[in-house]
């Protein structure tokens, strides 16, 4: 893949007239779909979709851009309902534009970020201040989370009416647990006056402080105090009783305990209103990955043991876990490269899903359908977006994957500021090549583009 | 001897092989001697230079590792940063490149978080000893208590160790698990559940929540110092109380067997872990471990710097 690149193929932020994939297997559980078929969009939208809908006169048009699609697989874009861009106030770790940047080639088309912003969001003025810059930047949609506290400190409410005009879509503490009984309970009756999700990040603080890594075996081995799983559990359950009590919609940010797990199918099999996410790091890796103290392996909740990663997987295949998130917590050397205790946690997401995801898919653990859903449909409900989908008539938001696509991930090419990834220097497997969204073209991998496409320039024929 | 250690850094004893130990056990027997000559000094290190580094208090570990050092020749350096000044300023990364560059030897790091020395190793020439790093591992202490055991036992394998107390903060614990298992011994670790680790029992030891069966039998009981901010986080309802029932006082002690040797790595806590008859008492070989401790270091140092023409002293 070191070849020198020609020039692009296809030109990135742009709406084409006519943009048509040949041949692509395309999956998007909304249609039941999964077949091979031709794909036009006009004018960012789907026109036709189908075996054979790319006619003779459709490829042969002047303006017709190609790209041969098979092999390839084409998907929804999906939705993370749960990164941190880190702007305003930390932008060498990450700002709106290369986050946006990251969640584009990560085949993303809308991206929600997270409140802990310096200043937190928790007015309308950074809300909206955070949209705007996004706007300017293009690709894929922001959609703010606002915080559930002033300043994240647990104790008044924000103005939730104000945060969802001005364009949240969900209320968090994130990074911080909402510990209060009464704040809580609080917070879920007013956040659902505006139908807005509360999503918690399910920690009791009490139990965790300071809490390097999972408590077991290997927080035993490294000398590193434990964050014991049933400080997660212990939320979980009290917030599942407030829910029901209030019946307002919940939501648990990263699932990382299979005691979590067990807690929310009970609560889904009684029907109460509670959704909940898992990351595509703690659905693959374990607490072992801190063995030799990399500080890159440090995130909150912590790697667990396998029996969690099992009990998360099947969570996640039977929808108990409805929404795939990535967490994406970008952090440069400064909190990375230290002492483990003195490390910030948090890990790279938006960029590694889907050969991460697929990884599973190959290995059989999730069937791709309900991967593909749990990162567009579910997140979509949770925090009430249109979710991308491959109909006719849609909007084209939607991605291009090569499966098979095998390469080592060099930082170069991260689009992320940060390079907070255990994944660097591992072969992977799966590569986006487009991605699409609100109509227009916002990521295009040039080397796999080059190598795939026909020879012709934009708007030259069809061969 | 030298051979079997190939490390370039001594980090922990998590790893080690038997062979090693006993290797680094032997080079201290050869070093023994030497502190209780007229002249306490032998050239092994010549021209070489120790830096010992420590940002945790400490008396009787760096006294220790400067004498070792002094004793072999070796250029000391004691540095004592404040912890404050460090987390606030200068990384622990910094410090120990800005001090390569002056090309020390030997770095003798002790730091408060586990696995800080993991992380600076790779990334400097000099060996890297490790003299306790937060609640992971001291390394030096268990070759010294092994030592210990060793001379006055004759061997390590077979015996039965007892360490008893604060096993969840304590590096010098999981050490001697580590090394104790490594030469074959069989280990209990005894507390009450507050300060035990959540999977004590995967560190191979047996775990006892009770003092008295614990040392039912034991060769070797080995008590460890219960700090006063345990009693803050609810660990510990009192001193009192963890003394009256963990406490090795003189009728526990004959729970063991008739010729147990009581250690305890320091400072000892009087009255709280053990009584002072005990601690005082002739089954305690408390200062013989710290007598040890100077001949292990001097091997340690030994190992890891000196020239390959350089033998330790005959023993004897």
């Amino acid at each position: 893949m070191a070849a020198p690149v020609p020039a692009q193929v296809v030109p990135a932020h742009t709406t084409l007239p006519l943009l048509i994939i040949t041949g692509v297997r395309a999956v998007d559980p909304a249609q039941r779909l999964d077949a091979v078929v031709d794909v036009v969009m006009e004018g960012g939208s789907i026109s036709r979709i189908g075996r054979g809908a790319a006619t003779q006169d459709l490829l042969q048009s002047e303006q017709a851009m190609v790209v041969r699609g098979d092999g390839l697989l084409l998907l929804p874009a999906f939705i993370d309902m749960h990164a941190h861009l880190r702007e305003p106030g930390q932008e060498y770790k990450e700002d709106i534009a290369s986050g946006l940047a990251a969640a584009a080639a990560g085949g993303f088309a809308h991206v929600c970020a997270m409140p802990n912003t310096r200043p937190v969001n928790d007015t309308r003025a950074v809300t909206e201040a955070m949209i705007a810059r996004a706007r300017s930047v293009g690709g894929p949609a922001l959609h703010p989370i606002g915080a559930i506290t002033v300043g994240q400190r647990g104790q008044e409410l924000t103005e939730m009416a104000d945060l969802k005009e001005a364009g949240a879509v969900g209320v968090s503490d994130d990074g911080r647990c909402v510990t209060s009984s009464a704040v809580m309970r609080r917070a879920l009756e007013y956040a659902s006056t505006f139908d807005l999700a509360v999503i918690q990040h399910a920690e009791d603080h009490a139990l965790t402080e300071g809490a390097q890594m999972h408590e077991g075996a290997i927080s035993t081995r490294l000398g590193l105090r434990g964050w014991p799983r049933v400080a997660e559990d212990i939320i979980v359950a009290r917030d599942v009783l407030l829910a029901e009590a209030t019946g307002a919609r919940y939501h648990v940010a990263h699932v990382s305990s299979l005691g979590a797990v067990r807690i929310l199918r009970e609560a889904k099999s009684r029907g109460i209103s509670v959704t909940a996410e898992v990351t595509p790091h703690h659905l693959t890796l374990t607490d072992e990955a801190v063995i030799g103290y990399d500080a890159v392996c440090k995130v909150n909740p912590p790697l667990r043991e396998q029996a969690d990663v099992d009990a998360l997987r099947e969570a996640l295949a039977d929808g108990t876990i409805d929404v795939i998130a990535t967490d994406h917590a970008p952090h440069s050397s400064l909190e990375k490269d230290c002492e483990f205790v003195e490390a910030s946690p948090g890990m790279l997401g938006l960029e590694l899903v889907v050969p991460v995801l697929l990884g599973l898919v190959r290995a059989g653990n999730l069937p791709l359908g309900r991967v593909v859903d749990a990162l567009t449909r579910a997140p979509a409900r949770v925090v009430g977006l249109d979710a991308p989908t491959l109909a006719q008539g849609a909007r084209a938001e939607l991605c291009l994957v090569d499966p098979e696509h095998r390469y080592r991930l060099d930082p170069s090419r991260l689009r992320s500021k940060s390079r907070n990834t255990p994944l660097l220097g591992r072969e992977l497997c799966g590569q986006v090549c487009l991605t699409m969204a609100g109509g227009r073209i916002v990521f295009v991998d040039p080397l796999i583009e080059a190598q795939r496409s026909a020879p012709q320039a934009p708007g030259g024929a069809g061969s | 001897m030298r051979r079997v250690f190939q490390r370039r850094h001594l980090l922990g004893i998590e790893g080690m092989s038997g062979a090693e130990i006993v290797a680094i056990l032997d080079a201290a027997e050869s070093f023994f001697d030497v502190s209780r000559r007229s002249v306490r000094k032998v050239p092994t290190l010549r021209g070489k230079t120790v830096i010992n580094l420590f940002f945790e208090a400490s008396t009787r570990t760096r006294t220790s590792f400067e004498l070792a050092g002094k004793r072999l020749s070796a250029d000391v350096i004691n540095i004592s940063p404040s912890t404050s000044s460090t987390t606030k300023g200068e990384g622990l990364l910094d410090t120990v490149q800005n001090l390569q560059a002056m090309q020390p030897d030997v770095l003798v790091i002790r730091h408060g978080a586990s696995g800080a020395l993991h992380h600076v190793a790779p990334r400097v020439r000099a060996a890297v000893v490790n003299a306790g790093d937060g609640m992971h591992e001291h390394p030096t202490q268990a070759l010294l208590d092994a030592f210990t055991i060793r001379r006055q036992k004759g061997k390590v394998e077979g015996l039965t160790v007892t360490i008893c107390g604060d096993i969840l903060h304590s590096r010098v614990a999981r050490s001697n698990v580590h090394l104790l298992k490594a030469l074959g011994a069989q280990v209990r670790l005894a507390g009450p559940r507050t300060l035990l680790p959540a999977a004590a029992a995967s560190l191979g030891a047996e775990v006892f929540h009770r003092l008295e069966p614990a040392l039912e039998g034991a060769d070797v009981v080995m008590m460890l110092r219960i700090q006063r901010e345990r009693l803050q986080g609810a660990f510990l309802p009192t001193s009192r109380e963890y003394s009256r029932v963990f406490g090795l006082n003189a009728a526990r002690l004959r729970l063991a067997r008739p010729d147990a040797m009581v250690m305890h790595p320091g400072p000892v806590n009087r009255g709280v872990e053990i009584d002072p008859a005990v601690a005082d008492g002739e089954q305690s070989v408390i200062l013989d471990q710290v007598e040890a401790g100077v001949a292990v270091r001097m091997a340690v140092l030994w190992m890891l710097a000196a020239e390959p023409s350089e033998a330790p002293p005959a023993a004897g």
